[in-house]
C-alpha cells in the first residue's frame, strides 16, 4: 500500500507520539498487571496489585487528593473570577501589569517558590521572625498543616484558573451585554443571563485544568504540609522509590488516571463545551 | 409625517471626547411614527449620537427629551426604546425563541405568554414557526436579522433604533430587507431611527433624512429634498456620482468656471451667492450638438463607458475635468471612444451650493 503525501508527512509525529507518549503509558498499564515487587514485563499477568490496593488503605490517599483538588478548584473559582473580570473589563491599561505579576512567578520552579513560602511562614522566618523582633509577638507557625497545603495549592495553580477564565470573559461580545441591558435587564441580570453563560467555556476549562493539575499535586503536601497529609501521588512515589514495588505504583497510577478521567468526562458531559460555544 | 408631535427632541446636544466634539450642538425633532434616518460617513458622530439616544452614553451638554421629558441620565434598561445593533448582538447560547423572548423573560412574563408573543412576532417577520427551538447561530444572515428585529419588537419599545444592521449583508438580501423593514415600520406604526453610511439605503426607507458631517447635522429633509436640493457640496456628493464645478457669479448674471473660460447659465441663484459649486447629476446631462436646445454645452473627448446594469455611465474629459453622464440602457449613446462629443444640460437641472 502506498502512503499519500499527508500520511508520510505525519509519520515523524506519529512515531514521536508513539515512543514518547503511548509507549510509556502502555508500559505503566502493563506493569500494573505484573506480580508484586517484580521488575520485568515478562511476568505472569495478575490482578494481585489491584487486590492489595482494594484491601489496603490507599483509598485514604485517594480521598485526600480528590478532596484537596476539589477544594482548590472551588477556592480558585472564588478568587479568580473577580480578578479575571477586572483584568478584562476594569483594569484597562493596568491589566498588562497585573497579568505580568501573575505570570512572572511561573518562570521560577514550583519547588523553589514553595520553599520560599516555607522561609516566609516558618518559625523565626520572614513573617514570624519580623513580628517577634518588632512587636515581641510569639505566634505558632501555620506551616505543616492542612491550611498550609491548601494555601500552597491555591498559590501554585492560580494562573491556570485565572488565564482561561479571563479568556472566557473576554470572549463575551460587548454588544451582547449592551443589548441585554438595552432590552431591560438589570446589571445583575446581564451578568447571570448573558455574561456568565457566555464566559462558561473559559471557566470550565479553568476548572478542568486546575483540577487535573491539583489531583497530581505532591510538592505542596511534602514541602508545606510536612507530610501531615499523604496524597495519592506521594503513595505512588513511595511505591516506585522507597518500597521498590513498581507494579503496585503502576496499579495506583492506572487507578488515578481512571478516576480523574471519569470525573473529567462527567464534567464535560454536564458542561458541553461545544454547546456553550454555540456549535450545536 | 412632520406635522405630528415630536416623540424625541434634541436640544443643543453635544458630546465631547477629550477636546474633540464627536456630536456638536444638534437640534432635531423626530416625529411620532416617523422613519428617520441619520446618514454620514464613518467618524461623523452618528453612532455616538445613536448611543446617546438609546441611553448607552450621556451627552456632555444639551438635553434629550422623550415626549417632553428629559431623559439624559435615564439608563438604557429604563428607557422605552430599543436598539438593533450592527452586529445584531444576538445571544449565541440561546435559541431563536429564547432570543425573542428575552425582554419578556426579564419582565417576568409567564412561559405561555412569552411563547405566544414570540410566535406572533416570528409570523410578522416571516420566520417559520419551526425555528422557535433552532440555535440562533444556525440561522442565515437574513434570518438573524429578523430574529434581532423580533427581539427588539418583543420589548415593545416606543422608539426603535437601528445601528447600520444591514451593512454586512450582501446587496440583494439588503435590498429585500430594506423593503421589509419599511413594511414592518408601516405595520407596527412605531418610530424608527436608523443610522447608515449609505444614503441610497436611507432614501429607500426613510420619511426624513438627516445628513451628518463632523458631528454636525448638515441638512435635514425628505429623501426628495436631499436628492434634488442638497444644501452643500458634501450632501450632493453623498448621493452618488455627481459633476461638481467650481463657479463664480459674474456681473453679467452668468456663472464663470475655470473650465473652457465659458459662461454657464445658472439655475435659480441663492440669495447672496458669490462663489461656490455647480452640481449636475449625471442623469441630467445629455449628448447633444451645439445647435440643440440645451442651455449649456461643453465639448470634450468620450473617454470611457461603464455598464451599470440598467444604466450606462460615460466619462467625458473636458480638459482636466471629467464629466459623468448616465443614460438608461435603452437610450445608450452610439458614439465611439475617443470621439469628440458635446454634452449639455438645462440651466434649471443644475444646483448651486455655496461651499
Amino acid at each position: 500500500m502506498r502512503l499519500g503525501q499527508g500520511e508520510r508527512a505525519a509519520i515523524p509525529v506519529i512515531l514521536f507520539l508513539a515512543a514518547g507518549f503511548a509507549a510509556p503509558l502502555f508500559a505503566v498499564i502493563w506493569f500494573s498487571f505484573m506480580p508484586p515487587r517484580s521488575f520485568s514485563f515478562a511476568g505472569a499477568v495478575t490482578l494481585e496489585n489491584y487486590r492489595i490496593i482494594f484491601d489496603g488503605t490507599n483509598y485514604i490517599s485517594f480521598l485526600w487528593s480528590l478532596g484537596l483538588a476539589f477544594l482548590t478548584v472551588i477556592l480558585l473559582a472564588i478568587i479568580c473570577y473577580p480578578v479575571a473580570y477586572g483584568l478584562v473589563r476594569v483594569f484597562g491599561r493596568w491589566s498588562m501589569l497585573v497579568t505580568l505579576l501573575f505570570t512572572i512567578p511561573l518562570f521560577v520552579s514550583e519547588n523553589i517558590r514553595l520553599y520560599g513560602w516555607v522561609l516566609f511562614f516558618i518559625k523565626n522566618g520572614v513573617l514570624l521572625g519580623s513580628l517577634k523582633s518588632l512587636f515581641g509577638l510569639q505566634l505558632e507557625s501555620m506551616l505543616f498543616s492542612l491550611p498550609a497545603i491548601i494555601f500552597g495549592m491555591v498559590y501554585v495553580y492560580l494562573p491556570f484558573m485565572l488565564f482561561p477564565m479571563s479568556l472566557g470573559i473576554s470572549m463575551v461580545p460587548a454588544e451582547t451585554r449592551d443589548a441585554a441591558f438595552d432590552l431591560g435587564a438589570s446589571r445583575w441580570q446581564v451578568f447571570t443571563e448573558v455574561e456568565l453563560p457566555l464566559s462558561m467555556p473559559g471557566i470550565v476549562i479553568g476548572f478542568l485544568l486546575t483540577f487535573v493539575l491539583a489531583v497530581g499535586a505532591i510538592a505542596e503536601a511534602k514541602v508545606m504540609g510536612g507530610q501531615q497529609v499523604i496524597p495519592i501521588t506521594h503513595d505512588i512515589e513511595i511505591a516506585f522509590t522507597y518500597a521498590q514495588n513498581w507494579p503496585l505504583g503502576a496499579a495506583l497510577s492506572v487507578l488515578l488516571m481512571l478516576v480523574v478521567g471519569f470525573l473529567v468526562l462527567l464534567a464535560l458531559r454536564r458542561f458541553d463545551l461545544d454547546s456553550f460555544l454555540g456549535r450545536r | 409625517m412632520t406635522d405630528s408631535p415630536a416623540i424625541l427632541s434634541l436640544k443643543s446636544v453635544r458630546k465631547m471626547f477629550g477636546s474633540q466634539a464627536a456630536v456638536d450642538s444638534i437640534n432635531l425633532d423626530i416625529a411620532e411614527g416617523e422613519f428617520f434616518t441619520i446618514v454620514g460617513p464613518s467618524g461623523s458622530g452618528k453612532t455616538t449620537m445613536l448611543r446617546m439616544l438609546a441611553g448607552m452614553d450621556t451627552p456632555t451638554s444639551g438635553d434629550i427629551l422623550l415626549r417632553g421629558a428629559r431623559i439624559n441620565d435615564l439608563p438604557a434598561n429604563k428607557r422605552p426604546t430599543c436598539m438593533v445593533f450592527q452586529s445584531l448582538a444576538l445571544f449565541p447560547h440561546r435559541t431563536v425563541g429564547q432570543n425573542i423572548e428575552f425582554p419578556l423573560k426579564i419582565r417576568g412574563e409567564t412561559q405561555e405568554k412569552r411563547k405566544a408573543r414570540a410566535l406572533q412576532l416570528m409570523d410578522l417577520l416571516r420566520l417559520p414557526q419551526s425555528y422557535y427551538g433552532k440555535n440562533v447561530l444556525k440561522c442565515s444572515g437574513g434570518e438573524r436579522q429578523r430574529v434581532a428585529l423580533a427581539r427588539a419588537l418583543a420589548y415593545d419599545p416606543q422608539i426603535l433604533f437601528f445601528d447600520e444592521p444591514l451593512s454586512a449583508i450582501d446587496y440583494k438580501l439588503r435590498k429585500t430587507l430594506e423593503k421589509e423593514l419599511k413594511d414592518i415600520h408601516r405595520e407596527t406604526k412605531k418610530t424608527f431611527v436608523y443610522i447608515t453610511h449609505s444614503l441610497e439605503e436611507a432614501m429607500v426607507m426613510s420619511d426624513r433624512i438627516g445628513v451628518m458631517r463632523d458631528g454636525k447635522l448638515v441638512q435635514v429633509g425628505t429623501p426628495h429634498e436631499i436628492y434634488s436640493a442638497p444644501n452643500t457640496r458634501f450632501v450632493s456628493e453623498f448621493v452618488g456620482d455627481v459633476n461638481v464645478l467650481p463657479v463664480t457669479l459674474g456681473k453679467d448674471g452668468l456663472l464663470h468656471s475655470p473650465l473652457d473660460g465659458t459662461s454657464i447659465r445658472p439655475p435659480q441663484i441663492p440669495l447672496g451667492f458669490k462663489e461656490g459649486h455647480l452640481v449636475i447629476r449625471p442623469e441630467f446631462l445629455r449628448f447633444t450638438s451645439k445647435e440643440d436646445g440645451a442651455d449649456n454645452t461643453v465639448t470634450g473627448r468620450l473617454y470611457n463607458e461603464y455598464v451599470l446594469g440598467s444604466r450606462i455611465q460615460y466619462q467625458v474629459r473636458v480638459r482636466d475635468t471629467v464629466f459623468v453622464v448616465e443614460k438608461l440602457r435603452q437610450q445608450a449613446f452610439s458614439g465611439k471612444l475617443d470621439d469628440d462629443v458635446t454634452i449639455g444640460w438645462d440651466a434649471a437641472d443644475a444646483i448651486l451650493v455655496t461651499d
